[in-house]
């Protein structure tokens, strides 16, 4: 009995192994020398363009296919950091402003400062804060991929129902609010705009307007215990008060550019990036169009841009930089507004984004560069992140005065940066 | 029948793992090892994959990790952190009413659901089936659709109250509400694995304490509390105790419904669990030292609090 077991299991054994043994010579019969680069990234709407950009790279080297890694951007970084610690890193990788400092002081990263100068790449073709922004120690670590600028998103059909004029470059805060309630109409759930709890696309914005800051330039010291900035906070919790704007709860569950896409909310401040999703949503594409932020006591908009990096620990190098190389230069960039998903970053290629979607002024954005302020970033951005979350929840709800919330908020935040090297 | 010329000891014999040849005996080696040998890809699987990472778990909450990876012996700083973390005492607190509303009412319904649908009725395997059908959905799946039930403006509860006149309020995004949100999405996705466990032990009392009930008198109620309720008490325990287990662990509901750790929304200082708190620390701040910590420090509360019910089963449970 045991004989014909073990006699039995020796044959499945030997079959299945002879079995993957035939897979596996065929699979071996590939071109020589393939690579499969990873390249991870976190939006889903500019994936055709990555697609195109990846496609023309592949065609020029036949002997690299690009893989990509898509992963929502709540769970991009989080899951960046388990495979750093993993060893698992992606080849190339979007890298955003908050997060670089972390990876890059902890030797992710590739320094590129060697690639760069023997392909001869000029770094001017790229805005100045952006190539700051991804420098460590003076070390490159990014070649940029694109920039954004915030604007203010309005629902045509709702301003001519309510008989308000549209948003031009002339509105001040006073005007912004006064139409924001005169556009509310509590009947039908429709308000004037969408004081959604938001960092870059959201009350940035408003503190730089209003003279404040969030961080000092020495990266010592919080800015939201300073008045300004308390002013430029209370912009929101001021609207939401005055119930021309959707609760903290109600936005919460649905998001401002679900309330903005359903006909809700006849204002919101949005990126550019939002062009394409406004742009291709049945009931925005005709409704929606863009103009200039408000001017509170000056005018500001919050840039910020992401860039592509390469893990110091590739298997790929050559490949790697040859890919970033790509992503950087002026054919990808051109690729990318055509898409009309984002500005490219490379000098002189954003004329057609702005013609991307023509039913939209998208040139507005472009107008804004005149008075940017740099995305705020330390080294552990991402803490201080958190706690924004954490106390401005608080006051856009309600359970606790602005005041009180960015005073709490700014002590917090100045023992986080006590800790920063 | 027997078979002609086997004798039954040696039948006896040769289904004994330890015969009276001894335990050293080349027989009974290697029917032992056999044995082992057999178990061994599911033992491998659960040190590699259960016990191995609860003693390296229990080495971390001694450490402190460093952003990518890289840990420090810190010793009990991780434990006195906790015990002064104001968060980790609202997680408990959390959890602790998680638990209590939600284990009695999700075993006193699948309790008389069971009863219910122990009966030879028609399309009592439909019934099954769909109260059933909770526990085998992802629980992603659960997540949403109550989100969509449970929307403050246009979920179908708040328009089902609206018809009655009254107004809903928001309830996953409240923080007075969150929970009975929890609670309630909770029961509903456990009553249908209790109720299971309740038929099985339902179907094991004799049917003869019935008929003798019934032949002297007793109404289904009395015979409900006098004969079921009592020859159930070993399911029951058991249940309680598989239950309070995993009610103690509540996550995904909450990371599903009401808000992760990278967008937490207004509500969840009302529902943040145990759990919760875990999963902030280890994965979205990355401090998986602590996160180990608070792990541990729940794991040594299940064990007190299952020990206990272990003990105070003799009590209560009536064993035949």
């Amino acid at each position: 009995m045991k004989k014909w077991f073990a006699i039995a299991l020796a044959v499945l054994v030997a079959v299945s192994a002879g079995y993957s043994g035939v897979r596996a010579a065929s699979t071996t019969r590939a071109p020589v020398a393939a690579v499969t680069l990873t390249y991870a990234f976190w939006d889903v709407h500019q994936e055709p363009g990555m697609r195109q950009i990846a496609d023309a790279f592949e065609k020029s080297h036949s002997n690299v296919k690009i893989q990509f890694q898509i992963t929502p951007f709540g769970q991009y970084f989080q899951k960046l950091e388990t495979q750093a610690s993993g060893g698992a890193l992606p080849d190339v990788f979007w890298m955003n402003g908050p997060n670089f400092a972390l990876f890059a002081s902890n030797g992710v990263l590739m320094a590129l400062d060697s690639q760069i100068k023997a392909a001869h790449i000029n770094l001017s073709n790229y805005p100045s804060g952006l190539v700051n922004l991804y420098t460590y120690k003076g070390k490159h670590y990014a070649l940029a991929k694109d920039f954004d600028v915030i604007g203010l998103w309005y629902n045509k059909s709702l301003f001519q129902a309510a008989h308000v004029a549209y948003p031009n470059s002339s509105w001040t805060w006073k005007t912004f609010d006064a139409a924001a309630k005169k556009l509310t109409d509590s009947s039908k759930g429709v308000y004037g705009f969408a004081a959604y709890l938001t960092s870059q696309e959201g009350y940035y914005n408003t503190i730089f307007q209003n003279g404040g800051y969030v961080i000092s330039k020495n990266k010592k010291k919080s800015g939201y215990d300073d008045p300004r900035t308390i002013g430029g906070l209370k912009f929101w919790t001021d609207l939401i008060k005055a119930k021309a704007s959707p609760t903290e709860q109600q936005m919460a569950q649905t998001d401002k550019d679900t309330l903005f896409q359903s006909g809700k909310v006849a204002m919101e401040f949005g990126g550019d990036w939002l062009a394409e999703v406004f742009g291709k949503n049945a009931y925005t594409k005709d409704k929606a169009d863009v103009a200039v932020l408000p001017k509170g006591k000056k005018r500001a908009t919050v840039i910020h841009g992401l860039g592509n990096v390469i893990a110091a620990k590739t298997s790929h190098p050559t490949e790697a930089w040859q890919f970033v190389q790509f992503l950087g230069s002026k054919q990808a960039a051109q690729i990318l507004a055509k898409t009309g998903t984002v500005i490219p970053a490379f000098k002189g290629t954003q004329g057609p984004w702005t013609t991307a979607f023509p039913q939209f002024h998208l040139k507005n954005f472009i107008s804004e560069l005149k008075y940017t302020y740099a995305y705020p970033v330390s080294q552990q951005t991402a803490k201080w992140n958190d706690l924004e979350t954490k106390y401005l929840t608080k006051a856009w709800n309600g359970d606790m005065s602005i005041t009180a919330a960015a005073k709490q908020l700014a002590a917090d935040m100045n023992k986080i940066l006590a800790q920063e090297k | 029948m027997r078979t002609p010329g086997v004798r039954v000891a040696d039948v006896a014999d040769a289904t004994r793992v330890r015969t009276r040849r001894g335990l050293f005996h080349p027989a009974t080696r290697e029917r032992i090892l056999w044995g082992y040998l057999m178990v061994a890809p599911m033992l491998l699987g659960l040190l590699v994959f259960y016990i191995w990472p609860v003693v390296q778990t229990f080495y971390y909450s001694f450490t402190r990790w460093g952003a990518f990876g890289g840990s420090t012996w810190t010793g009990l700083d991780n434990y006195s952190t906790l015990i002064h973390d104001p968060d980790f005492g609202l997680a408990l607190r959390n959890t602790a009413l998680y638990t209590v509303f939600s284990v009695p009412i999700s075993i006193a319904l699948s309790i008389v659901v069971a009863t219910l649908l122990n009966q030879r009725i028609r399309g009592v395997t439909i019934y099954r089936t769909l109260y059933f059908l909770p526990v085998v959905t992802m629980p992603a799946a659960i997540g949403m659709m109550w989100k969509w039930l449970y929307e403050g403006d246009y979920g179908l509860i708040n328009s089902i109250l609206r018809a009655l006149h009254i107004h809903g309020p928001n309830w996953t995004t409240d923080s007075h509400t969150a929970l009975i949100a929890v609670i309630i999405v909770g029961i509903w996705s456990t009553v249908g694995y209790n109720m299971v466990l309740f038929l099985a032990g339902l179907q094991a009392i004799p049917g003869t304490y019935y008929e003798a009930a019934q032949i002297d008198g007793a109404g289904p109620l009395s015979r409900f509390f006098r004969i079921t309720m009592p020859l159930l008490t070993p399911t029951i325990f058991f249940a309680l105790v598989i239950a309070f287990i995993n009610a103690f662990q509540v996550f995904d509901i909450i990371y599903m419904m009401i808000g992760a750790p990278d967008n937490p929304g207004p509500a969840i200082d009302g529902v943040k669990s145990i759990v919760y708190l875990f999963y902030d620390h280890a994965f979205h701040l990355n401090d998986k030292g602590y996160a180990a910590s608070i792990v541990m420090v729940m794991f040594a509360m299940l064990l007190a609090f299952t020990a206990f019910q272990l003990w105070f089963q003799r009590r209560w449970v009536h064993y035949e």
